[in-house]
């Protein structure tokens, strides 16, 4: 049998509290990404959604459990593990232009000035900052920008795997949905894995192909995972009017407002040791009854796997 | 007015100094001609005239003789204003370099390594309110050698300040940065130089600029205790020699080369700074 290309088994997460029993943030975590899947996490703060992807980046130590990537186990961050932070993490002291050069040396130690310089200005092009914007320092440019430049850093790389944490969650809706269809432009090109936080489910619906949903903490574990059954390339202006789209999204909604909650509180019974999130597809389940959609309670998803 | 705010300030420092030269030289009292004096009064000096406060002028004259020849050598007691300043520089250089030697490493030490701050915290806690010149008589003990001794006190005075901002800035690296070296597979070397020091330098370039300003108010004091060469030795010296004009001159002199040495540090300070 094949190995998935990434494997979260058993990861745990509990900060030692002195006393008693340590408070668990999660626990139980499982689940597995494809090659060139984009796939995006949903949960409500505190679930421990940061967690888990430092622990994919090797920046943080998980309690229990261990993550899996090309068949070795992540331990410290390293260059096969690209990151865009929510606060950009540039350095403010270099231009844009060598903030991503900085990338880029970094991964290729061994090229000369002529290659580096010409790699960065491909990848800035690539995110679409202008060149007179690519000598400016960080502070002179907009949020929108800045997070363009943090992106074209972690593409330059050429990351195995990209750990984006809610990229656009500083940004306003205008400037988030121009970067969003930048991204999934940028994306389609490559064959990159990439793995997501957010907090909007309109968001997820148009990136990912797969949304996890997270259960809310104290022991939050990742409950389901939703397939995203609308055919690329997406567009944010069409993608609205794909009759599979407030499937999903209604599904997402009634998770975020009232399942993850009732999961927690132990409602479809305690996490099995090791099992995968069951997978469901909303799309699917409900063209079986199209009218069922008035009382705002979208039918109980299918098991498609 | 629609002058700028700098023309104006101009105008107005110029004015209040015309204001208080011209005071000064009216209130200067001349040498006056006195009139007949009894043998008692001769003999307890009223003769002499008494020695005022000079008259700007009288101060501006001496500044145009020094400076129009300020590296001339005649003897140990009398040397151009350029030398005596040149032996000051040289060693509040010599020791201020000392110690951004030995500060800015274990500064840097001490902001990355949690253990080495609590362990050193008590030294640098107790050895840091020292006044330097307390340290002039052991210096002059161990090291035999009065210039070395000046050098030291500088060295000793001018450390804490480069060491604590050192730490602290370093300390102060935002998580985020680091972060970006560790993912980017930076080794420690190349995480200090390409992160750190230039997150940490603005804090560290004003640790050096209060150090250099600090070394230049002791190496005065410690020029008069120890002697020989140097602008805290000449400013004693012609005090020695009753001579307030050149005193008054020197003082000027010290507070022009300290407004450059800290304009300097000034400069430096700009090319490191960045903006969150």
């Amino acid at each position: 049998m094949d190995k998935p290309f990434l494997e979260i088994d058993g990861l745990a997460k509990r900060f030692p509290s002195g006393k008693g029993e340590d408070p668990t943030v999660f626990e139980n975590v499982n689940f597995d990404i494809e090659k060139g899947e984009f796939v995006c996490i949903i949960g409500h703060s505190g679930c421990g959604k940061s967690t888990i992807l430092n622990v994919l980046a090797g920046l943080d130590e998980p309690s229990d459990g261990a993550v899996t990537m090309d068949g070795k186990e992540v331990s410290g961050p390293s260059l096969d593990r690209g990151i865009v932070f929510q606060n950009y993490s540039l350095l403010p002291w270099l231009s844009a232009f060598k903030n991503v050069a900085f990338g880029i040396r970094a991964r290729n130690p061994k090229w000369s000035k002529a290659q580096v310089s010409e790699h960065t200005s491909k990848f800035l092009d690539m995110v679409g900052l202008k060149d007179s914007a690519q000598h400016r320092k960080p502070s002179q440019l907009s949020g929108g920008m800045r997070q363009r430049v943090s992106i074209a850093r972690a593409f330059a790389i050429e990351p195995k795997l990209l750990l984006l944490d809610e990229p656009f969650g500083a940004l306003d809706a205008l400037t988030r949905g121009t970067i969003q269809d930048e991204l999934i432009r940028i994306w389609q090109g490559t064959n990159q894995t990439v793995f997501m936080i957010t907090h909007d489910v309109d968001e997820a619906i148009l990136l990912a192909d797969r949304i996890l949903l997270m259960s809310n903490g104290p022991g939050a574990r990742v409950a389901e995972s939703v397939e995203v059954d609308i055919a690329r390339p997406r567009r944010r202006a069409e993608i609205i009017h794909d009759p599979a789209y407030y499937k999903i999204r209604n599904h997402l909604v009634d998770f975020l407002a009232t399942r993850s909650a009732q999961i927690a509180e132990g409602a479809e019974g305690p996490a099995e040791a090791g099992a995968r999130p069951r997978t469901v597809n909303p799309a699917r389940e409900t063209q079986t009854d199209p009218t069922d959609d008035s009382d705002r309670q979208p039918a109980r998803p299918r098991l498609v796997s | 007015m629609t002058l700028p705010l700098n023309v104006k300030a101009m105008m107005v420092s110029l004015l209040i100094l015309a204001v208080w030269l011209g005071t000064w030289e009216i209130a200067t009292p001349r040498a006056q001609a006195t009139g007949e004096l009894t043998e008692y009064e001769m003999l307890m000096g009223a003769a002499a005239p008494r020695a005022g406060i000079p008259a700007p002028s009288a101060i501006f004259a001496k500044a145009v003789e020094e400076l129009s020849n300020p590296f001339y050598d005649a003897g140990p007691n009398d040397k151009g204003i350029g030398i005596q300043i040149g032996y000051s520089l040289f060693r509040v250089l010599t020791g201020y370099f000392l110690a951004a030697l030995i500060a800015l490493p274990v500064g840097f030490l001490i902001g990355m390594s949690p253990l080495m701050h609590r362990a050193l915290d008590p030294y640098i806690q107790v050895l840091r309110p020292i006044s330097p010149l307390a340290w002039m008589p052991l210096a002059l003990f161990l090291i035999r050698d009065s210039q070395a001794s000046a050098i030291f006190v500088i060295f000793i005075c001018s450390i804490w300040p480069m060491l604590i901002n050192t730490a602290f800035g370093v300390a102060g690296v935002r998580k985020d940065w680091v972060n970006v070296a560790r993912t980017h597979e930076l080794g420690p070397l190349r995480t200090a130089f390409q992160v750190i020091l230039p997150a940490a330098a603005p804090t560290i370039v004003t640790g050096m600029r209060i150090s250099i300003g600090i070394a230049w108010l002791v190496i005065v004091a410690a020029e008069m205790l120890v002697g020989g060469t140097g602008i805290g030795y000449y400013v004693w010296n012609e005090w020695n020699n009753l001579d307030l004009t050149s005193v008054i001159f020197s003082i000027l002199t010290i507070g022009v080369v300290g407004m450059l040495l800290d304009a300097a540090f000034g400069q430096v300070q700009r090319v490191v700074r960045y903006q969150e």
